[in-house]
């Protein structure tokens, strides 16, 4: 057997406000962007997934990036940030969140991200992996017209499932009529967070924004609730890919556009018509001509696991790969997501995926596998 | 009477008379989590010492199963298609992989004993 979680970091990992609180519930920490981070519980993935399928669970993501953006006087924010993604910031209310990216000159996505709208300012969630490069790009490109203030040290808990909204509303009241993708400061335990109505799972939940020093007792009293236990990354991603959801450097990168990789609806409609993002040109010819490739939802038929990386074939011909692939234990069974030629990317269309040279046959179907169950009040 | 050895790569060999039984070692099923998938190589099917010829997969990762001697595959175990968790609960019990019929059982000479696997675990740490 090979062992492959003994990963040899480059340089010394970073640790979140909550890494003596993961060693002592008994998490396996691995790397992962820079960070060591629990991949696991002694409870095990499966179980961990289950639990916030049913239940609720708690993540700690204190590893991805939260930026503040301010405007400067004279300026807007919104109408800054709309200069580097194509969704519609500037439409935004006092509270709401939206889902976004960065993209590149050629549409590419350099990162996606969570942006809300305090009414004040703007409070942007990076990926860990991105966040240095995208601190960089926003103060390169919004230094003129903002204060960019990175707040790298606050703790970022995901707090999901059917459970977390009567669990939160134990501690703050309010939670429990915020709606999907708005957010509100709070106070909790006497610390001042910031709660959003989002999350990675496609199911019910929060993320909460914590002063570094206050979110491991946040953490804890959170846990101190019957019904929740703590998550790793492993149930993580699972329940992401169940949800359909995008994994930035597998599912997009750099040489995906959100219109090849069927985030159109993320891009506001007057923006699909007025560009002034980068790569407008491209996504605006790809809305208009359709895309040579596109992302899709993949069942196989039988029990064996494509993963990233495994070709998608039809009729001896490839036509496309595996970005994201796994077992779905909602669903007991495989599932994957990968690219396709548009012409064959047709829901129902029978292909192969290449498992180890082997083909297993599999059909395009759509996404998510796990209906989403997000509060819409 | 049976004798048990075993691998670098964390297999277990119990070998009775000329046949081998393979599976992987309690350490090896802590270290790959839930097991959810594990493919077994067919019948008749001739492998060398060291030859990948099983995967297990877990929620994570897929990972090979090295045969830990040479010879031919005389069973594998279809039980695991259904509940490849046995791997988990029973790592050296009813979650084994494959039989082999071994070429040379000279090729056993080079695994190591129980308490010379126990051993090489503890060096991991």
């Amino acid at each position: 057997m090979e062992t492959f979680l003994s990963d040899p970091a480059a340089g010394p990992l970073k640790r979140t406000p909550l890494y003596d609180l993961h060693r002592e519930l008994g998490a396996r920490l691995v790397p992962f962007a820079g960070y060591e981070m629990p991949v696991q519980y002694p409870t095990g993935i499966l179980a961990e997934h289950t639990q916030t399928r049913t239940a609720c669970g708690l993540f700690d993501v204190s590893h991805m990036g939260q930026v503040r953006l301010t405007a400067k006087a004279g300026h807007n924010a919104a109408k800054a940030l709309e200069t580097l993604v194509p969704g519609d910031i500037a439409g935004l209310q006092p509270g709401q969140q939206r889902y976004t990216q960065f993209t590149n000159d050629q549409g590419g996505i350099l990162d996606d991200l969570m942006v809300t709208s305090t009414g004040d300012h703007l409070l942007v969630v990076i990926n860990a992996a991105c966040k240095d490069a995208d601190l960089a790009h926003l103060q390169k490109h919004l230094s003129p017209t903002c204060e960019v203030e990175p707040m790298f040290s606050r703790g970022l808990l995901a707090l999901q499932g059917p459970q977390a909204s009567a669990v939160l509303s134990r501690l703050v009241p309010q939670v429990a009529t915020m709606k999907f993708m708005t957010g509100a400061y709070v106070v909790i335990d006497g610390a001042r967070c910031y709660v959003t109505r989002s999350g990675y799972t496609g199911g019910d939940g929060y993320e909460i924004s914590t002063p570094a020093d206050q979110t491991d007792a946040i953490a804890r009293k959170l846990l101190s609730n019957p019904e929740v236990k703590p998550i790793g990354l492993g149930a993580r991603d699972s329940l992401r890919l169940e949800a359909g959801l995008c994994l930035y450097g597998h599912d997009i990168d750099t040489t995906t556009t959100p219109v090849e990789a069927v985030l159109l609806w993320s891009v506001g409609k007057e923006r699909r018509v007025q560009g002034g993002f980068p790569g407008a040109s491209v996504i605006q010819k790809q809305i208009a001509e359709g895309a040579t490739r596109k992302r899709v939802g993949l069942l196989p038929e039988g029990k064996a696991i494509a993963r990233e990386g495994a070709e998608i074939v039809i009729g001896g011909n490839v036509v496309g790969k595996v970005t994201s692939g796994g077992f779905a234990p909602t669903l007991g069974r495989a599932v994957a997501m990968g690219y396709v030629d548009r012409a064959q990317s047709a829901n129902g269309t029978k292909v192969d995926l290449l498992v180890r040279g082997k083909p297993a046959p599999a059909e395009i179907v759509p996404m998510p596998f796990v209906k989403h169950a997000y509060y819409r009040g | 009477m049976a004798v048990t050895k075993y691998s670098q790569e964390h297999e277990w060999i119990r070998v009775e008379g000329e046949v081998g039984t393979i599976g992987i070692t309690q350490y090896a099923q802590e270290q790959l989590g839930d097991v959810v998938f594990v493919e077994v190589p067919a019948v008749g099917r001739k492998v060398a010492k060291g030859e990948a010829c099983a995967v297990v997969e877990s929620v994570k990762a897929a990972s090979d199963i090295y045969a830990p001697a040479s010879g031919e595959v005389v069973e594998g175990n279809a039980a695991l298609a259904d509940t490849p968790g046995d791997v988990n609960a029973e790592p050296t019990g009813k979650g084994w992989f494959f039989k082999l019929k071994l070429a040379d059982k000279a090729e056993l000479d080079g695994l190591m004993d129980e308490a010379a696997y126990e051993a090489f675990v503890k060096s991991l740490g």
